[in-house]
């Protein structure tokens, strides 16, 4: 099974999502990094770069296939994780914390009330996605 | 998913115990991986890994008639087979040359044969065979009684010839690469899909456990379906349904060598047409591609070489060069080994190099990245 902090925010797109320091650090899920298996290259946006929600912003990509990274709320990028660059195996290892992807710097701090909470996340991948 | 028609191997509940992520590949619920591929991949290429492989299709061929038959079914040349425990790979073909299976043959005694074919083809093998077979005296046989295990590396051997029964480690010891042995209903061959040394056991199912709990316990590391494909990628081996199917020939697959011509007057399935394509020069062929970069290839995607587009037929990422590799059918005056192409990846070209593939053996690197 797969791990879900409750302090976190979820998109159905398998994104979570922590309010840090008045910007929102964005990563993948423990349940989507199970799913693709070991990553093999994780490709960053460049920071200033603005996103709507729900627009591709980074690419995972694993021994399995390479998947879009959506932007759970809209904002400009104002950070990405470097080490990733070298070490993509972060993601796995460490879905929730060093393998975070980027950190936004949302449009409107409120979109976040707009995403799952963990136990709505959790019934959400009882239903199968 | 759900399939009720889902099979499982004698050591499906091994694999569940042992935290598989189980995928439906071929009708078989089979092991993707235990936890990460690529550990697993490089298990097998620095130490020793183990690979359920159960759900391929062991098939029997006995009889009077099975030499002959055999030297009409096979692109490749039982004849050269000529001691027993003597092994080769081959292709299948239908009549216009396309493939229909590749499998391996093994020459037990005069009048017997086995076959390994895949287990995505099992129907339509089994039914071409017994088609073929009509016309010889030979019984055709599978043997799904049996269950298959792989133990794949350069630790392969010293940790799998202290558990096999005495006889059988003794014949093993002095085993050659690509023969086999057999005693009573074990039978073990010094065959893989991985371009390192290692052993393929074919057992009776109700042993197969045993087995395997004692090559875990040896540190023999199981290893699932994805790491087995990186690492035949890797080893340049050919995947039946993605690198050849029954609309390419050998010939175009980069497994010329696995064709026997001679002797000219053997008329193996598939020969007209095969010498036609000879004659006439090949249009396409299969290559080995190395992606310059970041990003990984996988099939389907197309080629561009100086000469015109081609396919990537199995992409993936090498665990050992860190770095993407592929096999590519790509029109002939496109295919020498060097010369420069792109492959269309999500949208984006980007530049590789044309190798002759293997591009690992025995854990070394054969191509430059």
């Amino acid at each position: 099974m797969s791990e879900i902090p409750d302090n976190l925010r979820y998109s159905r797109s398998h994104e979570w999502v922590r309010e840090e320091d008045g910007l929102l650090v964005v990563g993948i899920t423990d349940h989507a990094q199970q799913q693709l298996g070991d990553m093999v290259y994780v490709e960053l946006p460049e920071p200033g770069v603005h996103y709507a929600a729900g627009d591709a912003c980074a690419v995972v990509e694993s021994v399995k296939a390479a998947s879009d990274v959506y932007a759970p709320v809209g904002g400009k990028v104002a950070a990405v994780n470097e080490a990733l660059a070298d070490s993509p195996e972060l993601v796995n290892e460490s879905p929730y914390g060093d393998g975070w992807i980027l950190q936004l710097e949302a449009d409107d701090a409120a979109a976040l009330e707009g995403l799952l909470d963990a136990a709505a996340y959790a019934a959400f991948l009882e239903e199968g996605h | 998913m759900g399939d009720l028609a889902t099979q499982r191997t004698p050591l499906y509940d091994e694999h569940r115990r042992l935290g598989a992520r189980l995928v439906a590949f071929a009708g078989w619920d089979m092991p993707l991986h235990y936890g990460s591929q690529i550990e697993e991949h490089h298990a097998v290429r620095r130490s020793a890994g183990m690979f359920d492989v159960s759900h391929m299709t062991l098939v029997d061929v006995d009889g009077a008639g099975a030499r002959d038959f055999l030297r009409r079914l096979l692109a490749n040349d039982v004849d050269r087979l000529r001691q027993p425990g003597r092994a080769l790979y081959s292709c299948m073909l239908n009549p216009a040359g396309g493939v229909v299976d590749d499998l391996i043959a093994y020459f037990l005694a005069p009048g017997q044969y086995r076959l390994v074919v895949n287990a995505a083809t099992r129907d339509k093998d089994l039914a071409w065979m017994a088609q073929q077979a009509a016309d010889f005296e030979v019984r055709v046989g599978e043997r799904p009684e049996l269950a298959m295990i792989a133990v794949q590396g350069p630790e392969a051997r010293q940790h799998l010839l202290p558990l096999l029964p005495a006889a059988l480690a003794r014949a093993a010891e002095g085993l050659a690469p690509f023969t086999a042995v057999a005693d009573q209903a074990w039978f073990l061959a010094r065959t893989g899909y991985t371009g390192e040394d290692g052993f393929e056991i074919m057992l009776p199912a109700e042993e197969a456990v045993a087995l395997w709990r004692q090559l875990e316990a040896a540190g023999v590391r199981p290893a699932g379906l994805g790491a087995r494909d990186t690492l035949r990628l890797e080893a340049g081996m050919n995947l039946y349904g993605q690198d050849m199917t029954e609309d390419t020939t050998p010939l175009e697959s980069g497994l010329a060598w696995t064709v026997a011509w001679d002797p000219a007057e053997r008329d193996f399935i598939g020969r007209t047409a095969l010498e036609a394509q000879r004659a006439a020069g090949l249009s396409r062929r299969l290559v080995g591609l190395v992606l310059a970069g970041r990003g990984v290839m996988r099939a389907h995607q197309p080629v561009f070489t100086a000469s015109g587009e081609g396919v990537v037929t199995s992409g993936g990422f090498s665990p050992t060069l860190a770095r993407s590799i592929a096999l590519a059918r790509v029109p002939a005056a496109g295919a020498e080994p060097g010369s420069d192409c792109s492959v269309e990846i999500r949208g984006r070209r980007l530049p590789a190099r044309v190798v002759r593939p293997p591009f690992v053996r025995h854990g070394k690197a054969l191509v430059a990245v």
